[in-house]
């Protein structure tokens, strides 16, 4: 932000700027905080790193594929996207950052984009440090059916954004809110982690395939579109103060 | 102070028809509906188990309804409605989950089966709505509350049919449909759970009627102690909130 002000950005600031502009300035500004504190996308790959090498103590395999692969780095990538929902907000609600983007004249959907971008981001970023992790950790052969894998994980993140930033929003203002996180946004993932780990069991076998991957992918996309609607027409509610 | 509850009116008449037709549903299964030649009599459990299953649902679905009427007129009492819808679903939830249980031990030897869709679904949809309460009494504004919570009951109304579809698609092509669907029922069989039916959603009616009586009455007692403690002091308004 400028502290003096051109005319035509005086004229600007009177008129409520329009959703898009408004929210990717909270992304901007989300983002920007993000990259000063790094408190939540390091802290999520971390995890992820983390937890393969459980995966690998607890499974007690040096190398996996097919539905065993499929499984860990999907149900690796959820707890670790639990990790990045519980802080969502955590500059809003700890800075008191939250009153000021209230009295913000701008439309309430907008901070729901921005997060929900935000969340978007940091699941991509996650997942330019965990794939290879992966890879290196425990599933070597994971470059042949790479394309559709980095699809299906797009797909995937639409949706876990989308929902993650309403649960995020509903937890809040719960006085339990590290307990509450996990508990409402893992079985709403379910559907998620269905269609993406059937997705890639056939790309994470020893000879890579794609089987039924129209249909999973079909279901993400059912599962995005169905809760980013929800979620636009619900999260206006939450910040009715 | 007199205060109509509108949610006890019809309350002995609904109780009276949901007695008898539960009566008449266990009458039915036990006495007129004949032994299912595979199973034989624990095949019985389905007169209980599915319309536990169907009404649960529908109440969790209705108690999103009933949210989307909180959110949209801003009308407490509404908010109050699909609480308790969502609370005796969830109990409903339970049961299915239990008879399911007992069920896929008799006919195929596991107290949990994997393959079979319908209950896989149910356990997902039940952990979801097991964290409802937890969330609506961790908020304490009570005007918050309401309103989280109904955004709670919407998110996850969207939910089950998306879950239902994910569940089914990944256990399609593993396991045959054992059970047979009420189009394949032969008549008296299909009579018999049409009315077992109609007596579980009898009885979550009349629950629901009486859990939200019970409930106003509370505020109402509330509300008159408050007078009996304070006489001259002006009645605020004690708006409806939930109790536990």
């Amino acid at each position: 932000m400028t502290t003096t002000a051109t005319p035509s950005e005086r004229k600007i600031a009177s008129v409520p700027p329009g959703l898009w502009r408004a929210a990717t300035a909270l992304l901007r500004k989300d983002f920007a905080h993000e990259v000063r504190t790094r408190q939540t996308v390091p802290a999520m790959a971390l995890f992820s790193v983390t937890v393969f090498v459980l995966f690998h103590f607890g499974l007690a395999r040096d190398t996996i594929s097919g539905s065993l692969a499929s499984g860990v780095l999907w149900v690796t990538l959820l707890l670790a996207a639990v990790v990045g929902v519980t802080r969502l907000f955590a500059a809003e609600r700890d800075g008191g950052a939250g009153e000021g983007l209230l009295l913000a004249p701008i439309d309430r959907t907008a901070i729901y984009l921005a997060k929900a971008s935000a969340l978007l981001l940091y699941l991509a970023l996650l997942e330019v440090v965990a794939l290879p992790a992966f890879a290196l950790l425990l599933a070597p052969g994971l470059g042949d059916g790479l394309p559709e894998l980095i699809a299906t994980l797009a797909l995937a993140d639409v949706g876990i954004a989308a929902i993650g930033a309403l649960v995020a929003g509903l937890a809040a203002e719960a006085r339990a809110r590290e307990a509450i996180v996990p508990l409402m946004l893992l079985p709403l993932l379910v559907p998620v982690l269905i269609a993406a780990a059937n997705a890639s069991r056939p790309l994470l076998e020893t000879h890579s395939h794609a089987a039924g991957l129209a249909k999973w992918l079909g279901l993400i996309g059912l599962y995005d579109v169905v809760f980013v609607l929800v979620s636009v027409a619900l999260f206006d509610y939450l910040l009715e103060d | 102070m007199t205060r109509t509850r509108p949610h006890s009116r019809g309350l002995p008449l609904l109780s009276s028809a949901t007695a008898a037709t539960v009566v008449a549903a266990l009458s039915l299964a036990f006495f007129y509906a004949p032994l299912d030649r595979d199973q034989g009599v624990i095949q019985k459990i389905f007169y209980i188990h599915v319309p536990l299953a169907i009404v649960s649902l529908c109440g969790f679905i209705a108690g999103g309804v009933m949210a989307i009427r909180h959110l949209r007129t801003g009308d407490r009492s509404w908010d109050m409605r699909s609480y308790v819808a969502i609370h005796l679903s969830i109990v409903f939830a339970v049961g299915t989950l239990v008879t399911g249980s007992i069920w896929a031990k008799a006919s195929w030897g596991h107290w949990w089966v994997w393959s079979e869709p319908v209950l896989v679904s149910f356990l997902i949809v039940f952990l979801l709505y097991c964290c409802y309460q937890p969330l609506r009494f961790s908020i304490e504004d009570p005007e918050r509350q309401a309103r989280y919570a109904s955004v709670f009951a919407v998110t996850a109304g969207a939910f089950v049919p998306v879950n239902f579809l994910a569940v089914r698609l990944a256990t399609q092509h593993v396991h045959p449909r054992v059970l047979s669907q009420s189009g394949s029922l032969p008549g008296p069989m299909l009579l018999t759970f049409l009315v077992s039916l109609a007596g579980v959603a009898l009885l979550w009616a009349t629950l629901w009627k009486l859990e939200l009586s019970l409930k106003s009455s509370r505020m109402s007692l509330k509300r008159l102690r408050a007078r009996l403690e304070a006489p001259d002091e002006v009645e605020a308004p004690v708006p409806e909130v939930a109790v536990r």
